[in-house]
């Protein structure tokens, strides 16, 4: 077996849940922080809810120089980035620059940023030719959100390769894939890896509205996000990032790191089949999962809880059920599943490295986080969900997938370092 | 495992050539593709210059169920990944589907598709906005549709590191295909030349406000003022090599031999840029000497401030004009995440000719100790080649590329 | 309103706009009773054709109105009894 990669730090932000510790008590204690958007007059919109999270740049250390020139989901990933830093005990112990990397997961960049600044510019859509003169130089950055990934090598000092990994909503988990990638294959010993996404804004509203993706269920907004209910009528949009530091085991090993978990297996696939819909069969999933467990090398068996996609759209608890029981066999029903989308929302493409935290943090406290707002079965997804309330359950190894448009299917297994190999 | 790792098949769509060969035809000798922005009325901006694509219909070569749902740019990177199979004599369905694989790199999305959404939302109504709006946009969509329309379901990817990002995907690729793919498309396309994307890359201040489209876009010239963008990309189809050969391919243009890249350290920290380090991390990734490399294909950012990077970067690998130069990008203007696929393209069709194509309209500033490569092709043998990219926010790739024997 | 009445035509036109035409099949020919989806519009395509008849029509489609109306003599019919209620 060649280099194996370990998380060695972690940084949260999600909505209910800034910072590792409030991140892991909202879940564990099942709440949800979905409600009424605020952030902006949502009622020209269908669906009116979100997960936002209640973030004071300022209070997070950003300078207003920082503040001014980054867009919000910018402001997110250096902000766990940091976090996640000062976990690992990096930013005090020193590490070579040449061999640190950074890449970032994003689904939609700065789109924030551009739907603000693009109303500026054109007068609110009065304007066909926008008018440049009211146009800040920071709007480039949004215009190429790799500034994400500049953003968080400047405020940690990496020099190694770096880049945007944006693959959709699998983005947060084929970050940390690339990453790990690199580490594997010697490019780097460590990177500072994880994803951001700020989408709750007009247009992301307005163009989810356009597809009924998101809930329109407006008179219950903390209970609007029900992952594998029967009632289930859409996702909630979220927003947050979480960044993580992963290292080469036998160095982290030697420098004495708290390791919370090794990065077994990882894999990704495409559907080939449609831009937003998915094949019922669930069959890319279940290839992802399978090639991640073989390139684990363990077995469906060991497989303690899977931390699921769980939008809560009719189509996709159904898809991934269905992987699930293609890839597990009859060890998906024994497996618990739970959807933390139901509590945070669905972060696009940052959610998919949240969700390698709350996996994380599972193994950690051996407690796997409910589903919440579960209340009626729905005949067509029969795993055990774990609904409404967290459970004590030994984990000491998650696999965690994702699922998006354009297609992608990603998995990703999380173990101890120490288990036995197949 | 480090798999050999080919160029197969290429689709290649420029401001001066559709297809491999109207753009080799055009590359190599130096014909410039730079003028008046066409596609809106530019006269209100500082930049006014653009390498547009003008003799694209897309109707001519998609189904017209793909029109309503595509960008720009989509639609040019879908209409080259049929070339580049066509090229590589590749049927979807020759190859399982579960070994072919999409990685592209997108710097900006389809801008031009969000513009329109965002004039629809704030001037008639969030109910204007399209259905196609959640992924027609965003940075994945080239590789979605791409794995859609040919039935590519194997690991793939998307990368975004502004112009560094093409090259970035294609190490991407052939980290794939060394973990056990079969055939991985890559490249990148960008097109968003729109007034909203156009504002934008005003804002970064780094676009010449020239008006002579010979006297534009000049990089490591004393008059250099900044850059012109294009719209365009190319995307190749990579293989194993024994893969390729099993099967027959009719074309193996060269061998993706060597890759690095780093992020420059924080603006003002003083410390040296990351530009030397990843060339040297690509070199000795393809186990080659400085003295082996045959050409170099410059970033050519056409700013005095980072051509003197790079012509610093250039001197301390190879020496004082120790290498040709060139920058065919001159004749196209910088096409952000199809910029470097294009040289990578040129950089295998040089080794096929005998021939690098120039770097235009520049006059070599004396301060730039560099052998550039101007005013027409210099005939020369090229066995490997060096592809220089760098984004804004200091991202700097390297790929090296060796002729196949 | 000046829009009284939505007429096949209507549809077929609307339906090029927001998603082309499936390659081998002619809107041209008799249509009426074929399941969209044979005539090659998914879910995708139907929501941009509803949004376009909504904004053009002004009238509002229930979330299921697709799924109850899967032909376009059905969808016809449809939009012409939300126009009289309305």
């Amino acid at each position: 077996m060649g280099r194996r990669v370990v998380i060695t730090g972690i940084g949260v932000l999600a909505p209910g849940g800034i910072g590792t510790k409030n991140f892991w008590s909202l879940l564990s204690e099942g709440r949800t922080a979905t409600r009424g958007i605020t952030f902006f007059d949502p009622s020209p919109f269908r669906s009116k809810v979100a997960a936002e999270a209640d973030f004071d740049p300022e209070l997070h250390g950003l300078t207003p120089q920082e503040i001014r020139r980054m867009d919000r989901a910018a402001q997110f990933g250096v902000v766990t980035a940091r976090e996640a830093l000062a976990d690992s005990g990096l930013d005090l112990a020193g590490f070579d620059p040449h061999r640190t990397g950074v890449t970032i997961g994003s689904a939609v960049g700065a789109t924030t940023g551009l739907d603000n600044e693009y109303r500026v510019v054109s007068n609110d859509g009065r304007l066909d030719l926008v008018d440049h003169t009211y146009a800040p130089s920071h709007l480039y950055n949004h215009f190429v959100p790799s500034s994400f990934a500049a953003e968080v090598a400047w405020a940690t000092g990496a020099e190694g390769p770096a880049t945007v990994v944006s693959t959709g909503c699998t983005s947060g988990i084929d970050s940390v894939g690339h990453a790990v990638e690199l580490i594997r294959e010697g490019t780097a010993d460590i990177m500072i890896t994880g994803a951001t996404d700020a989408p709750i804004s007009p247009i992301t509203m307005a163009c989810f509205d356009a597809i009924k993706a998101t809930t329109p269920r407006n008179d219950d907004p903390e209970h609007a996000s029900r992952p594998f209910d029967g009632t289930r009528n859409g996702f909630v949009l979220g927003e947050g990032s979480a960044c993580f530091i992963l290292e080469e085991l036998e160095s982290a090993k030697k420098r004495g790191a708290r390791i919370y978990a090794e990065i077994a297996g990882y894999a990704s696939r495409c559907n080939a089949f449609h831009m937003t819909g998915l094949r019922p069969d669930g069959r890319e999933m279940a290839e992802a999962i399978t090639v991640a467990l073989a390139e684990a090398r363990m077995n469906p068996e060991s497989i303690d809880y899977i931390n699921a996609h769980g939008s809560g759209t009719k189509q996709n608890d159904r898809h991934e059920t269905a992987a699930f029981k293609l890839s597990l066999g009859d060890h998906a029903y024994r497996t618990p599943v739970s959807s933390i989308k139901s509590m945070v929302g669905h972060s696009l493409g940052a959610i998919g490295s949240i969700e390698i935290a709350a996996s994380v943090l599972a193994m950690e406290n051996n407690v796997v986080p409910p589903t919440a707002n579960l209340h009626t079965p729905d005949p067509e997804c029969d795993l055990d969900y774990v609904p409404l309330t967290a459970r004590d359950h030994r984990t000491d190894a998650v696999l965690t997938v994702g699922s998006g448009f354009g297609g992608f299917q990603s998995a990703m297994v999380l173990a101890r370092p120490e288990r036995s190999m197949a | 495992m480090t798999a050999k790792v080919v160029i197969t098949g290429i689709g290649v769509a420029t401001p001066n050539g559709l297809g491999v060969d109207d753009f080799w035809a055009a590359t190599r000798i130096g014909k410039n593709a730079i003028g008046p922005v066409t596609r809106f009325d530019a006269a209100q901006y500082p930049s006014r210059l653009a390498g547009e694509i003008h003799s694209f219909t897309a109707e001519d070569h998609l189904p017209s169920r793909l029109i309503p749902q595509t960008d720009r740019m989509t639609r040019l990177a879908l209409v080259a990944a049929d070339c580049a199979f066509e090229d590589a004599g590749v049927k979807p369905g020759d190859i399982p589907e579960f070994d072919m694989g999409v990685v592209t790199a997108s710097t900006s999305g389809g801008f031009e598709f969000g513009q329109n959404e965002l004039k629809k939302l704030w001037s008639q109504g969030s109910q204007y906005v399209s259905a196609y709006q959640s992924f027609a946009w965003f940075y994945a969509v080239n590789s979605g549709q791409i794995s859609i329309r040919n039935g590519m379901r194997g690991p793939s990817g998307v990368v975004v590191s502004d112009q560094a990002g093409g090259l970035d995907a294609i190490a991407q690729a052939r980290r794939q295909i060394r973990k056990g793919s079969k055939l991985i498309f890559s490249g990148g396309f960008d097109a968003s030349i729109c007034p909203w994307g156009w504002v934008a890359q005003v804002a970064g201040g780094r676009m010449t406000t020239s008006d002579q489209p010979e006297r534009a876009y000049l990089p490591f010239d004393a008059d250099a003022s900044g850059y012109v963008p294009g719209e365009g990309g190319a995307l190749m189809i990579l293989e194993d090599a024994e893969a390729a050969r099993a099967r027959g391919a009719a074309n193996v243009y060269g061998e993706i031999a060597g890759y690095g890249a780093t992020i420059d350290p924080k603006p003002g920290s003083g410390r040296e840029s990351g530009l030397r380090r990843a060339i040297e991390t690509a070199l000795a990734d393809a186990e080659l000497a400085p003295g082996q490399i045959d050409v170099v294909f410059a970033d050519a950012a056409g700013s005095p401030d980072l051509d003197r990077i790079e012509a610093d970067a250039l001197t301390a690998v190879f020496g004082p004009a120790g290498v040709p130069v060139t920058a065919p990008k001159t004749m196209t203007g910088r096409l952000y995440s199809g910029a470097a696929p294009v040289d990578v393209v040129s950089a295998v069709l040089a080794m096929r000719e005998g021939l690098i194509p120039p770097t235009t309209n520049v006059t070599l500033a004396p301060e730039y100790d560099i052998d550039l490569v101007t005013g027409q092709a210099r005939t020369a043998s090229v066995r490997a080649a060096l592809v220089i990219a760098r984004g804004q926010g200091g991202f700097n790739s390297a790929v090296v590329v060796r002729a196949v024997d | 309103m000046s829009h009284q009445e939505f007429a096949l035509e209507d549809l077929k036109r609307i339906l090029l706009e927001g998603a082309g035409a499936e390659e081998g099949v002619d809107l041209d020919s008799d249509i009426l009773d074929t399941d969209f989806e044979e005539l090659g519009y998914e879910s995708l395509a139907l929501l941009e054709t509803g949004g376009r008849i909504e904004r053009e029509y002004g009238i509002e489609f229930d979330d299921d109105a697709f799924a109850e109306n899967r032909t376009p003599r059905a969808l016809v019919a449809h939009v012409n009894g939300l126009l009289q209620s309305a």
